[in-house]
């Protein structure tokens, strides 16, 4: 196992799901310290190739490995130890309050930790998602935003249990600032890339391309189920490729100072630019 | 967390003092519930046509738990061990195993209002058992003997395992289970099986329809210690095994995805759920027949109460089960003395009306 490759890489993965063929051929791999960002229309298969990455769902075809490892044979508590996953719209079946939602992150795979520990990691992980006034508080009585927060809180949770059993993590992001407000969008891609710092390779699932090409150390993007470009966000994106993708038209800028692409959507019905 | 802003201290130590508080109520509800459910079954004991005092009671018990062979005379040490005892034994174990089944199957389906009676579970339990009343006496007719006394609570258990199997591979698609096809394939299956139970009451001569409709609304009467001897195997291990599956329910809860993300081996979890309740509910439905709504009040009253953690919930649903239906049990046979009513017939009056209150007083707990 090589200490410098990528922890994560997927090879020519497809899969099929009613004839159709959500995912096709798509390479990427995931590096230690990097922050991964993947961008796509609604149906390009971004949540699709997240499951397979994930091993939520098996691939129809190609490779993929987690730490040198295919990621088939992995044992299901020994890859929560390796990957937390905040996947999109999580909803509770009974009212669990919010310190028992974050808590079944170390629950799982910190049984090693002393009850002490996992206090603590809980108590951490609640505050550095900004949810830690809210902890005697019932799930389901907090607002979208709230609750993604403590998805987060949860997700933090069970990266910090499993970092005592694996040294090389990935952490996969859904759409996690979907019902956010600005501050704490800002908030949780910031303490992402953060984690990312520390070794950890981050895949984040994102709509906001400003906030892509702003966060991204690699920048995917998916259309029809295939990859169809990949690499540093400056590099990546050209108006061609945007307007194929998306297919609106965008003006494509430079941000003033550290040089990264800037969007701005043109001629779209309200007001028409000048 | 290295990268996290150190929690405000003030803010961690009431965490601390949460978790710590919520401990202390976990573990006085066990207690108190078990200590409750203990004094409840002396009093069940003592109930009857020869009224015991519940300190004779508890002598007597503790005579034959020692040995101490110089207290064990008298009328009352006979009804005591050979007719009260095994009758609440055997109410405290269709209780428990009816409340975890419950409790399990409405953690397995992330639905509160599942219970094996809705998935059809109880229902397959009772067409076997009604075609071995029905039926059995036909093919026995000939040969002159009589039904095996064992016939029907096997009948009962069959029925139970094969309807629970029938779900499982219905609803099993490339090994997963979907949920929802199971709860409604469970619907389907519980109005098949009512129809075919209705036909065999058509077919069945008045003696068997009698038979039948007592059976069916359950009684804890036919109680001896070969019955008890049938059940304890089944549903003991139930109440010892329910602490494995626990921490899995409490992750299923997030959904299945989550649960597996989160390192829980969910099939596995699924499987032998599924595997336990239709053991318990085979065995409670063939000793005790139909009885129903303990499987819905008792894990909601619970989780209302002290919230839904499975590691506290299956534990109190078990004591909370066998204690509801010992005390059904002493009301169904004081309320008609010398004669006793049915017991599902108490379940139902007093489970039906509570659960309706409950929902109106409480729908957050359902809407979700």
């Amino acid at each position: 196992m090589s200490e410098s490759g990528p922890i994560l890489s997927g090879r020519e993965i497809g899969f099929l799901a009613g004839g159709r063929r959500l995912v096709a051929e798509a390479s990427l791999e995931l590096t230690g310290g990097t922050t991964t960002i993947l961008i796509g229309p609604n149906g390009a298969g971004k949540s699709t190739l997240l499951k397979l990455l994930t091993g939520e769902i098996k691939p129809a075809g190609g490779r993929i490995e987690i730490a040198g490892e295919p990621l088939e044979t992995v044992p299901a508590w020994r890859l929560a130890c390796q990957r937390s996953v905040m996947a999109q719209h999580a909803r509770l079946a009974f009212p669990f309050s919010v310190y028992e939602v974050a808590q079944l992150g170390v629950d799982g795979i910190g049984r090693a930790l002393t009850r002490q520990r996992r206090e603590a990691v809980v108590a951490e992980a609640l505050a550095a998602a900004g949810v830690l006034d809210l902890a005697g508080r019932r799930y389901q009585t907090l607002s979208g935003g709230e609750q993604q927060r403590v998805q987060f809180a949860r997700v933090l949770c069970q990266l910090e249990a499993g970092r005592s059993v694996a040294e090389r993590q990935v952490l996969f992001l859904d759409e996690p600032i979907a019902s956010l407000d600005l501050c704490h969008q800002l908030a949780l891609l910031d303490m992402a890339r953060s984690i990312a710092a520390r070794g950890v390779a981050v895949l984040i699932v994102l709509h906001d391309l400003n906030l892509a090409v702003t966060y991204a150390d690699h920048l995917v993007v998916m259309d029809r189920g295939r990859i169809i470009a990949q690499g540093p966000p400056a590099q990546t994106l050209d108006d061609a490729l945007l307007h194929q993708v998306f297919r609106v038209d965008l003006s494509l800028s430079r941000a003033p100072a550290p040089g990264l692409p800037f969007l701005l959507p043109q001629q779209h019905r309200g007001r028409p630019t000048a | 967390m290295t990268l996290a802003a150190p929690a405000p201290a003030m803010a961690a130590n009431a965490l601390a003092t949460l978790a710590a508080g919520r401990r202390r109520v976990g573990l006085v509800a066990v207690v108190g519930l078990a200590l409750a459910c203990l004094l409840l079954a002396i009093v069940a004991i003592g109930q009857g046509a020869i009224a015991i005092p519940p300190g004779r009671v508890a002598e007597i018990l503790m005579a034959k738990l020692t040995g101490d062979a110089s207290l064990l005379d008298g009328r009352d040490v006979l009804v005591v061990l050979n007719i009260r005892l095994p009758r609440v034994l055997l109410g405290l174990l269709v209780g428990a195993g009816l409340a975890v089944s419950g409790a399990l199957m409405q953690g397995l389906f992330r639905n509160p209002l599942a219970d094996p009676g809705l998935v059809g579970v109880s229902s397959g339990a009772a067409l076997a058992a009604a075609a071995t009343i029905v039926l059995g006496d036909r093919f026995m007719a000939g040969t002159m003997m009589k039904l095996p006394f064992a016939a029907l609570p096997l009948g009962a258990f069959c029925g139970g395992l094969g309807a629970t199997l029938a779900l499982y591979l219905i609803a099993t698609r490339g090994g997963r289970t979907s949920v929802a096809t199971m709860l409604l394939a469970g619907v389907a299956l519980g109005a098949l099986s009512g129809a075919l139970t209705g036909l065999l009451a058509f077919i069945s001569d008045d003696r068997q329809l009698r038979d039948l409709t007592f059976w069916s609304l359950g009684s804890l009467g036919g109680a001896s210690w070969t019955k008890l001897s049938a059940v304890a195997p089944i549903v003991l291990p139930l109440l010892l095994l329910m602490p494995l599956l626990a921490r899995g329910l409490n992750g299923l809860m997030l959904g299945e995805a989550e649960a597996y993300h989160l390192g829980i081996p969910v099939q596995r979890i699924k499987a032998l759920a599924i595997l336990l309740v239709a053991l318990a509910v085979g065995a409670s439905v063939a000793s005790a027949g139909l009885i129903g709504f303990v499987g819905i009040v008792v894990p909601h009253l619970i989780r209302l109460s002290v919230g839904p953690d499975h590691r506290l919930l299956l534990p109190l649903s078990a004591l909370g089960g066998a204690m509801l239906l010992v005390g059904a049990d002493i009301v169904a046979r004081l309320i008609v003395a010398p004669a006793e009513l049915p017991i599902g017939i108490v379940t139902a009056t007093i489970g039906a009306p509570f659960f309706l209150w409950l929902l109106l007083r409480r729908t957050s707990l359902i809407d979700v």
